[in-house]
């Protein structure tokens, strides 16, 4: 099934901004990080279609899943 | 050098040097500019009037070594909210306030003669002249005459045209370490000043040192603070990406007010966002890191220059930019900037400035998305004040009323910025109960709705928001009171060592013995005292709501509406 993924600031170097994927059913949230080489450890948050979400949860066909390190500002 | 209090009475113009009362003794920043408006101001008062007083303090670790301690702290009636303000602000000046050995500058009465003058501030006191030369001048022309008239090093705060005409959202610069201006921005204190005929007030600590009392203790404690600001995320985010590295986050959220306060995710994003800012800085040649004060580890400004290299501004913000940018439809990075230095230039709010942007474009004066559009209305209206110029530059309540719009996103008169209270309901509960009208900085639950410090509080259920707002509020006006820069809060939400350290830094500065507690209740107190200057004002809890439409009109894309019953929102004042 197709789901998109975003990554945000520092992620984004030598990987992409958005991209298409092909998952399979039973794909979590973590296992996509961890397939990108990301450190679990870096990411500060997790949404998928804008609610925040986390690394066990299993996302499901056009479902939107954003990546950010821990940042912040104000 | 003993602190003292230094006083300049404008209707006869005279200074002098005070004692400090022992019941002020123990405050500094916020904490102090709070209790001595709550003590010598008359809350009636009309704050452009002879009866209302300007009041500048230095934080309480201001002018030492300690780690983003360079924060000074403004007070006053606010001429546009009609309470007690405080704004504070980084540059030079807090530590050089607090090395000429001034605790606090209160500036009271009004001249009698229709001349300007300007304040300068040194160990021995304050003195007095009339100005002529910048009347009617910018704030760049001010830094740039006064690096010619006066020899060495000085702190340097002005006001540009906005506050010469008494404008509801002028604010106050201040000169940072490389001549470029940082600003007391929320409240309009630069319109008070402007009242008093100050133009500008320069600062020479000669050779005057803040003391410390255990310079050993203070050194450690100093070492581990240092090392918990730098060793945190957000910190190294923050200097890669500044304070914009939220556009995205917010936008992606869904409470990313758009369209003046109609939808909460703006298409343009990606173009104004963190990450293209981050670039274009870095292809055309500014600077990605940046500190608006020594000493400051974290270094969240930038300067941004335009396509031919040049600099076109510096400490360009988040909220400045989400305001020019998504709530009036603007994708264009380099209109902000160029709106974002006039603003700076003119001395004026660029948040209350660009909300009441958002407010007229829906009024029709201008379309949104015109950047052009808005540099033209800020050098042509606002820099001449003209009738248009005027209505935009006393605010975003001020665009409403001229013009009968309903959807004004103001609390106590002042602009909402750059969160959406219906997708992020606890920035709400800050907006509603903030002793200041609606301000991110009093209260910040951002971190805790959406970014996943402090603890997760989901920004769209109504659980736990009071709460979250009253702990960040209390919180706040301790560090306000420190002079420390309000983003150690992050490391200070998450490192267990970094707040034990601050309290340690105040402890070897002044040979005390606070402890955590002592914080807390230092933070109570001051949301006390301001309260009851309001209330004394006449504000009471019906004041303490956010305007209506935010409970009438969904907010897409979660299509949600601020929920909170007034009784609700009380409760934020238990403790
Ligand atoms: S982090 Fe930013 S606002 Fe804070 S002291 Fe440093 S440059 Fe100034």
């Amino acid at each position: 099934m197709k789901i998109s993924v975003k990554l945000f600031a520092y992620f984004r170097d030598n990987r992409f901004k958005i991209k298409e994927y092909d998952i399979d059913e039973g794909t979590t949230v973590g296992n996509i990080v961890d397939d990108l080489n990301i450190d679990r450890e870096e990411v500060g948050v997790l949404m998928i279609n804008s609610r925040h979400t986390n690394f066990d949860v299993h996302p499901v066909e056009k479902d939107i899943l954003a990546i950010f390190p821990v940042i912040g500002g104000g | 050098m003993a602190d003292k209090i230094f006083r300049v009475n404008m209707a006869d113009l005279t200074t002098s040097i005070e004692d400090i009362p022992a019941d002020w003794a123990g405050h500094g920043g916020r904490g102090l500019t709070s209790t001595i408006v709550s003590a010598e101001v008359e809350p009636t008062c009309h704050p452009l009037g002879q009866n209302n007083k300007l009041v500048f303090a230095p934080g309480l670790l201001s002018g030492t070594a300690a780690a983003n301690s360079g924060r000074l702290s403004i007070g006053a009636k606010s001429p546009l909210t009609g309470t007690i303000k405080e704004s504070n602000s980084g540059g030079t000046a807090a530590q050089l306030f607090a090395k000429a050995g001034c605790k606090a500058l209160i500036v009271e009465g009004l001249p009698k003669a229709d001349n300007w003058y300007s304040l300068a501030l040194t160990p021995d006191g304050v003195t007095i002249t009339e100005e002529k030369e910048l009347i009617g001048q910018g704030n760049f022309a001010v830094v740039q005459a006064l690096e010619n008239r006066i020899e060495g090093k000085h702190g340097l705060l002005s006001i540009g045209q906005a506050g010469e005409m008494r404008l509801a959202s002028a604010n106050i610069s201040i000169k940072d370490p490389d001549g470029s201006l940082r600003s007391c921005g929320r409240g309009g204190l630069g319109a008070v000043m402007g009242a008093k005929k100050i133009k500008f007030i320069t600062v020479d600590p000669k050779d005057g040192k803040v003391a410390i009392a255990k310079p050993d203790a203070f050194k450690d404690a100093n070492r581990i603070f240092a090392k918990a600001l730098v060793d945190h995320p957000v910190s190294q985010a923050l200097g890669q990406y500044g304070t914009n590295v939220l556009t995205n986050i917010i936008n992606e959220s869904g409470g990313f007010p758009t369209q003046n306060f109609t939808k909460g995710q703006f298409e343009g994003h990606e173009s104004i966002s963190g990450e293209t800012m981050h670039d274009t800085i870095k292809e055309r040649g500014g600077k990605v890191k940046h500190g608006c004060h020594q000493g400051c580890v974290i270094q969240c400004s930038q300067i941004y220059n335009d396509a031919d290299g040049k600099k076109l501004t510096a400490g360009f913000e988040y909220e400045s930019i989400w305001a020019m940018g998504a709530d009036c439809c603007v994708d264009n990075l380099d209109h902000i900037a160029e709106a974002d230095r006039i603003m700076d230039d003119i001395g004026i709010d660029t948040i209350e400035t660009s909300v009441a942007m958002g407010v007229a474009m829906e009024a029709g004066v201008l379309p949104f998305g015109d950047g052009a559009g808005i540099c033209k209305l800020l050098t042509e209206d606002i820099t001449k004040g003209t009738g248009i110029g005027r209505i935009i530059g006393n605010g975003a309540g001020s665009v409403g009323r001229a013009f009968g719009i309903t959807r004004v996103p103001v609390v106590k008169n002042q602009a909402i910025p750059a969160y959406d209270p219906r997708a992020i309901k606890g920035i709400g509960i800050t907006y509603a109960t903030s002793t200041q009208g609606a301000d991110h900085t009093m209260g910040y639950t951002i971190a805790t709705n959406i970014l996943n410090v402090g603890g997760k509080v989901d920004p769209l259920t109504k659980e736990g928001q009071v709460e979250l707002s009253r702990n960040l509020q209390i919180a706040t006006a301790a560090i306000d009171s420190t002079g420390m820069c309000l983003f150690i809060a992050f490391a200070a939400l998450d490192d267990e060592k970094c707040l034990p350290a601050l309290v340690d830094l105040l402890n070897a500065r002044f040979d005390l013995s606070l402890t955590g507690d002592d914080v807390v209740s230092l933070g109570q107190h001051i949301l006390k005292t301001e309260r009851a200057f309001n209330t004394a004002a006449g504000f009471t809890s019906a004041d303490d709501r956010l305007p209506e439409f935010f409970y009438n009109e969904p907010l897409p894309p979660h299509n949600v509406v601020f929920d909170f019953s007034g009784e609700e929102i009380d409760t934020f004042w238990d403790f």
